[in-house]
């Protein structure tokens, strides 16, 4: 279970414009400005539970969930994970959880990841028979066959990765923040460390907050989204929903057996957003969508049709643009 | 269990993996090694100082021992802490051991003490060299004395990395703490016996320097293996000896836990 109230942190950050004035300047006198990195964010999750933690660049997704890990003190507010307060930095709380990120790694580069995978059953306790166990069945999930006593160095990005997350998973936590798990990796082995968190959230009913900027990995893991915004929380909800009240339009996409005329498309209402000669797709306001689609059976020669909601790049770009205008 | 139990059957793993790694990074290892060879070149310097007269109880043989000794107690004394903190505070990767359960001053311990087997490589050479030029005369011939040579090197490597770990942490409170890490070896350098015998100060000097906690950091153990002390003064600077290394560590974690607050986490 993860309790957040009012959690804000603040950042002093150290200015100064480029020049050699500037710089003997700050060699003085510094300038700092405060940062407001995260403002008040308040949630919950609950235990088993997949979330995905959505914003623009610098939104404080990071942020949050290193304060989440014990890494950052709050400025303000509290947070409760799995019943501990993440700043005490309690033994017990750090061999509950785990933090991966897609651009820092634990793997020692010049050994192999087994030695890793060993360091880690020593540090959080693990008996050798469960370590054994677990090791097993990472190799499995992940397919690490044959990398485990590679050189970290001499692995792929994408290889690296996997081992990254069975290093983490050694101590089995039951809560995982991952923060852009799947930068860098190509769609294979994006998709295969999507199935790997969802099947290890379904085995040990773990609690996953996740961040990313790859929309596959959001609508494949996170049922359940939380939208930041130059540091506030502006929406805790269901991806559709969020879909459907940012984007209430569809999109019809249309085929047919002969060439039609645009001015029979813009007959049938909406924007037309692509034609060609045996293919069209209209954007239609979700309550005429019906008429849209009856109309275009009826007097146009289809041969197939596909309605869709908007793609949700298109979505969370429009949710992002909101907030920095309202922002 | 406790988390000291649980510490102490993690550390045979953290130096064995320790290990692993530095032999991983053995050519650099061997250069940083050899980087460390100035008693050598103090002891040429001296050598050739004292060929015509002795300086105060120094002859080319005192000064040959003295510096082999040296040698040895700096190789098995020596740490890479402050270095290796600044960089991973600077770059946030601090993180990756933050999120462990094991405090860093562990983790950090275990991987300077697991190089050790690897510089015994060059400090057992040393030693045969140092019997082969100064016969057994050249060191200490009290049995007591080589049982208290341990606890003072030991102590010297507890006091120099706690140093050095203190030294690291004000990298939480500064963007980069090295330019004071210099400052302290500038110091250790002239007062530690490092560059030249402390019996070569003046008495006053000396008498001074006793105070602070350079001599302890070298002087003592080397003295202590060269048999330049009694059994009663051996005893007596070690327990200072050791009541400096348990300060030094007491304030770097009283210190730590003030600057973990301060860390960003830039990057990590």
């Amino acid at each position: 279970m993860i309790r957040v109230r009012s959690l804000s942190k603040d950042y002093q950050v150290h200015e100064r414009p480029p020049g050699l004035f500037a710089a003997l300047k700050s060699t003085f006198r510094r300038e700092y400005k405060t940062l407001r990195a995260v403002l008040g964010v308040s949630f919950d999750i609950a235990d088993g539970e997949r979330v995905g933690f959505l914003g623009p660049n610098g939104a404080g997704k990071t942020t949050t969930l290193k304060m989440l890990a014990g890494l950052l003190q709050p400025s303000s507010g509290e947070a409760h994970v799995n019943g501990f307060v993440p700043q005490q930095r309690r033994a017990d709380f750090l061999r509950s959880i785990m933090l991966v990120t897609g651009q820092k790694q634990q793997l020692l580069w010049d050994l192999p990841p087994a030695e890793t995978f060993d360091l880690n059953r020593a540090i959080y306790d693990v008996p050798r028979v469960e370590y054994k166990q677990t090791l097993d069945e990472l190799v499995t999930l992940l397919r690490l066959e044959g990398l485990v006593n590679k050189p970290t160095r001499q692995l792929s990005l994408g290889e690296r990765m996997k081992c990254e997350l069975a290093a983490a998973l050694i101590h089995r936590p039951q809560v995982l923040f991952l923060d852009e798990p799947t930068i860098g990796l190509d769609v294979t082995m994006q998709a295969a460390v999507q199935r790997f968190i969802n099947e290890y959230n379904e085995r040990h009913k773990a609690t996953i907050l996740l961040t990313s900027h790859y929309m596959d990995d959001i609508v494949a893991i996170a049922p359940r989204v939380l939208v930041i915004n130059h540091g506030k929380l502006t929406y805790d909800g269901a991806l559709m929903d969020l879909a459907r009240r940012t984007r209430p339009d569809k999109y019809v996409s249309l085929y047919f057996d002969r060439a039609v005329a645009a001015t029979n498309l813009e007959a049938l209402g909406g924007r037309i957003v692509l034609h060609d000669s045996l293919h069209a797709v209209l954007q239609v306001d979700a309550t005429t969508m019906k008429a849209v689609v009856a109309g275009a059976l009826t007097n146009l020669p289809v041969i197939d049709l596909k309605v869709e909601d908007a793609p949700i790049e298109e979505v969370l770009a429009d949710v992002f643009a909101q907030g920095e205008s309202s922002g | 269990m406790s988390n000291v139990s649980r510490t102490l059957r993690a550390m045979p793993t953290l130096l064995r993996v320790g290990f692993a790694s530095s032999l991983a990074y053995r050519s650099e290892f061997f250069v940083w090694i050899l980087a460390t060879n100035m008693p050598l070149v103090m002891l040429a310097l001296w050598s050739q100082v004292a060929r015509e007269a002795p300086i105060g109880n120094y002859g080319p043989k005192q000064f040959t021992a003295y510096f082999l000794v040296t040698l040895i107690v700096r190789q098995l004394t020596g740490s890479w802490v402050v270095w290796e903190m600044n960089a991973e505070i600077r770059q946030g990767t601090l993180s990756q051991r933050l999120l462990r359960p094991l405090h860093p001053i562990l983790s950090y311990a275990a991987d300077n003490l697991a190089a050790l087997p690897i510089r015994a490589i060059i400090v057992i050479p040393v030693a045969v060299l140092l019997l082969f030029l100064t016969g057994r005369g050249g060191v200490a011939n009290d049995p007591v004395l080589w049982l208290l040579a341990p606890l003072g090197v030991a102590g010297a490597w507890l006091m120099s990395f706690s140093v050095m770990f203190l030294v690291g942490t004000l990298g939480l409170f500064w963007e980069s703490s090295l330019a004071i890490w210099d400052l302290w070896f500038a110091c250790y350098a002239i007062f530690s016996g490092y560059l030249m015998p402390l019996g070569l100060m003046p008495v006053w000097l000396q008498a001074f320097l006793h105070m602070s906690p350079f001599p302890y950091l070298l002087s003592l153990p080397v003295e202590i293996c060269l048999g330049a002390v009694s059994r009663g003064v051996a005893a007596r600077s070690l327990s200072i000896q050791w009541a400096y290394a348990l300060a030094f560590l007491a304030c770097a974690l009283l210190l730590w836990r003030r600057g973990l607050v301060r860390f960003a986490a830039y990057g990590g």
